[in-house]
C-alpha cells in the first residue's frame, strides 16, 4: 500500500531509543508508583504486595497502556516491546518473577499473535520455575469476523477493565484462580469497536502506516495502525456512535435494563473535546435500548501512537464487578479512592 | 557442511535481510503493522553477534540452538517466536554432530517446519511463511531423491521458496495480522513467506560458497 511522505514531526532523539527513553521518563514522573528495570526492560510497582501478582504487556506505542496502568490496585508489572511488536519471553519472565510473591501471576494478554507466542513460552518457562501462571487472553473487538479464518477477535479496550477489575481482586486477596477468573468475566461481558479518522507514523518507519484521505475513515479498526474492516465516508459524532453502539450491542447481547460502563476511548489523536461529545451521543443512545450506564471512562487509554479516532468498549456490569471497579487504584494513568 | 556452514548462513541472512529491509517493512505495512524488516534485522543482528563470539569448536546444530534462542529474545512480534523455534528444532535435529549431510539439512528444515506448525498453527494457503517453507522443503526432498547434487537441490528449493511466496499474493490471510483484513488480505505478497525465501536463499549460498 503507498505510503504518503509526510515529514515525521515527533519529539526524538534516537527513533532506536523511543521506547527505552519513555521508560525512563515515565518511571522519572512517577518514581512513587513505577521502577523501571532497563537490565530487563520492565516496568514494576514500587511497594511490594502479599497477594497474586498481576502481570501484562504487549508492543508500546498504546500508552498509557501497559505502563500507566502500574502501580496499586492495578498491574504489578508492565512488559513493554518495541513500538507495536510483542516483548520477549525474558521480560515476562523477569516480571512474572518480580512480582511473584508465592501465591501465583496472572498474565493478561491480548489477543495478538506474538503476544501470545511469546507469553505462551514465558509461562512455561515460569511453570518450569515453579511459578504458578494463569494466562487470560482478552479479545474483546468484535469488528473481526470469521474467527475460524483470522487469528480470532483482538484484544482492545477491555484490557484496561480487566486490568483495573482484576488488580482490584487481587488487591482485596482474591487467589490465583479468582483473579483470573474475574479477568476473565470481564472478558466475556466486554465487547469494543473502534474508528480511525488518521493513520499513524511508527517513529522507526517515519511514515504513517495507511493513506486515509481527507473525508473519509476506516472503520473496524485495531490498535496497530493496521487497516480495519472497511472504508467509508466520515460520519458524524451521532453517526459513528450508532455504528459502534450496534456493533457492540448486537454481539454482546446484554440483558434487558442491564447496568454498563461504556468506555469511550481515544486512539491518541483525538483530542477530549470530541471523546465527550462522542461520549455523550452513546450514554443517550444506551439509554434509549434501555441500558444503564453507571460507571464509565472517557478519554485515551489505550492508544495508537498520533491516530485520530475512537473507540468504544461496552461493559455488562454485576455487582461484582461494579464494586472492584469502585475499588482505589494509584497507577500514573488511573487513580481515585482512598 | 559443518560449522563454518552455518556462521556462513546466519550472515548471509543477516545480510539480506538488512539489504530488503525497507522491502519487508513495505509489505508489511501493506497488510501488517510494518515491522518486520526492522525486528528481523534487529534479530538477525543479534543473531550474526552471538555467532560471531563463539569459537569454531561449537558443533552446527548448537549454534543453530544459539541462533533460535538469540531471534526469541531479540525480535518480538510473532516472528521472534517463529524463526526461534524453527531454529532451535533444526539445531536440535542436527544435534551433537561436528558434520552433517543433505538429508541431515533436510530432516533439520523439517523439524523446524514443524515447530513452526506447532506454534503458529499455520496450514499451507493461510498466507503464512509455511507457504514458502514447505514447498522448499518438498522440493529438497524431491531433488535429494532423485541424486540432484546439493548445490541443485537448494538452487531448486530456493526457486521454490520464491514461487511459494510469490502465490501468496492472490491469498487471503487466515493467520497473524494480516487476517483482520479479511479480504483486502488478498493482493499482497506476504512477509514472512518473503523472508522465509531469503532465508533459503542465503543457505544456498552459503552452502555455495563452502563447496
Amino acid at each position: 500500500m503507498a505510503t504518503v511522505a509526510t515529514p515525521m514531526k515527533k519529539l526524538l532523539n534516537d527513533p532506536a531509543e523511543v521506547v527505552r527513553e519513555s521508560l525512563a521518563g515515565l518511571a522519572a514522573a512517577h518514581a512513587d508508583l513505577v521502577r523501571y528495570d532497563t537490565e530487563e526492560q520492565i516496568l514494576v510497582r514500587v511497594a511490594p504486595a502479599d497477594k497474586v501478582g498481576l502481570v501484562s504487556g504487549g508492543g508500546s506505542g498504546h500508552e498509557p497502556m501497559h505502563g500507566g496502568f502500574v502501580g496499586i490496585g492495578m498491574l504489578d508489572a508492565a512488559c513493554p516491546g518495541e513500538v507495536f511488536t510483542s516483548p520477549v519471553p525474558e521480560q515476562m519472565l523477569a516480571a512474572t518473577k518480580a512480582v511473584n510473591a508465592g501465591k501465583g501471576v496472572v498474565h493478561i494478554v491480548k489477543n495478538y499473535t506474538g503476544d501470545v507466542m511469546n507469553f505462551k513460552l514465558a509461562a512455561e518457562d515460569a511453570l518450569d520455575e515453579g511459578i504458578d501462571v494463569e494466562s487470560v487472553l482478552i479479545d474483546d473487538d468484535v469488528a473481526v469476523q470469521d474467527s475460524l479464518y483470522t487469528a480470532g477477535r483482538r484484544g482492545v479496550g477491555a484490557t484496561v477493565l480487566a486490568e483495573k477489575i482484576a488488580g482490584a481482586a487481587a488487591e482485596r486477596g482474591d487467589d490465583l484462580a479468582a483473579v483470573a477468573g474475574l479477568a476473565r468475566r470481564v472478558n466475556e461481558k466486554a465487547r469494543s469497536y473502534g474508528v480511525a479518522l488518521s493513520s499513524c507514523i511508527p517513529p522507526a518507519a517515519g511514515a504513517p502506516i495507511f493513506d486515509l484521505p481527507d473525508g473519509e475513515m476506516e472503520v473496524g479498526i485495531g490498535i496497530h495502525g493496521e487497516p480495519g474492516r472497511e472504508r467509508r465516508p466520515l460520519g458524524s459524532a451521532a453517526e459513528i456512535a450508532e455504528l459502534m453502539i450496534e456493533a457492540v450491542v448486537s454481539d454482546l447481547a446484554p440483558a434487558d435494563g442491564a447496568a454498563v460502563l461504556p468506555f469511550v476511548n481515544g486512539m491518541g489523536g483525538t483530542p477530549q473535546l470530541e471523546l465527550y461529545l462522542l461520549y455523550g451521543e452513546i450514554e443517550r443512545r444506551l439509554r434509549e435500548r434501555g441500558l444503564r450506564p453507571e460507571r464509565r471512562l472517557v478519554g485515551s487509554y489505550i492508544t495508537s501512537l498520533e491516530m485520530a479516532g475512537a473507540s468504544l468498549t461496552l461493559l455488562e456490569l454485576d455487582d461484582e464487578l461494579t464494586t472492584l471497579w469502585d475499588a482505589p487504584v494509584h497507577t500514573p494513568a488511573l487513580h481515585w479512592g482512598a | 557442511m559443518r560449522t563454518t556452514t552455518i556462521h556462513a548462513w546466519m550472515t548471509t541472512i543477516a545480510e539480506s535481510v538488512k539489504d530488503q529491509r525497507d522491502y519487508l517493512t513495505q509489505l508489511d505495512a501493506a497488510i501488517g503493522d510494518g515491522d518486520h524488516g526492522v525486528n528481523m534485522d534487529r534479530g538477525f543482528d543479534a543473531v550474526a553477534k552471538a555467532l560471531a563470539a563463539q569459537d569454531g569448536a561449537v558443533p552446527p546444530g548448537k549454534l543453530l540452538t544459539l541462533a533460535g534462542k538469540t531471534l526469541v529474545s531479540t525480535v518480538g512480534g510473532a516472528s521472534g517466536p517463529l524463526w526461534g523455534t524453527a531454529f532451535r528444532r533444526a539445531g536440535r535435529a542436527l544435534g551433537d554432530a561436528d558434520e552433517f549431510d543433505g538429508q541431515d539439512l533436510l530432516a533439520a528444515l523439517r523439524a523446524a517446519l514443524e515447530g513452526v506448525v506447532d506454534l503458529g498453527a499455520a496450514q499451507p494457503g493461510d498466507k503464512t511463511m509455511v507457504d514458502a517453507l514447505g514447498p522448499a522443503i518438498d522440493s529438497l526432498a524431491g531433488s535429494l531423491d532423485a541424486g540432484e547434487p546439493l548445490d541443485r537441490a537448494l538452487a531448486a528449493a530456493t526457486a521454490a521458496a520464491e514461487e511459494g511466496a510469490r502465490a501468496t499474493v492472490p491469498l487471503q490471510a487466515r493467520k497473524g495480522r494480516a487476517s483482520y483484513l479479511g479480504e483486502r488480505s488478498i493482493g499482497h505478497q506476504d512477509p514472512g513467506a518473503t523472508s522465509a525465501a531469503l532465508i533459503m536463499a542465503a543457505l544456498q549460498r552459503a552452502v555455495e560458497r563452502e563447496s
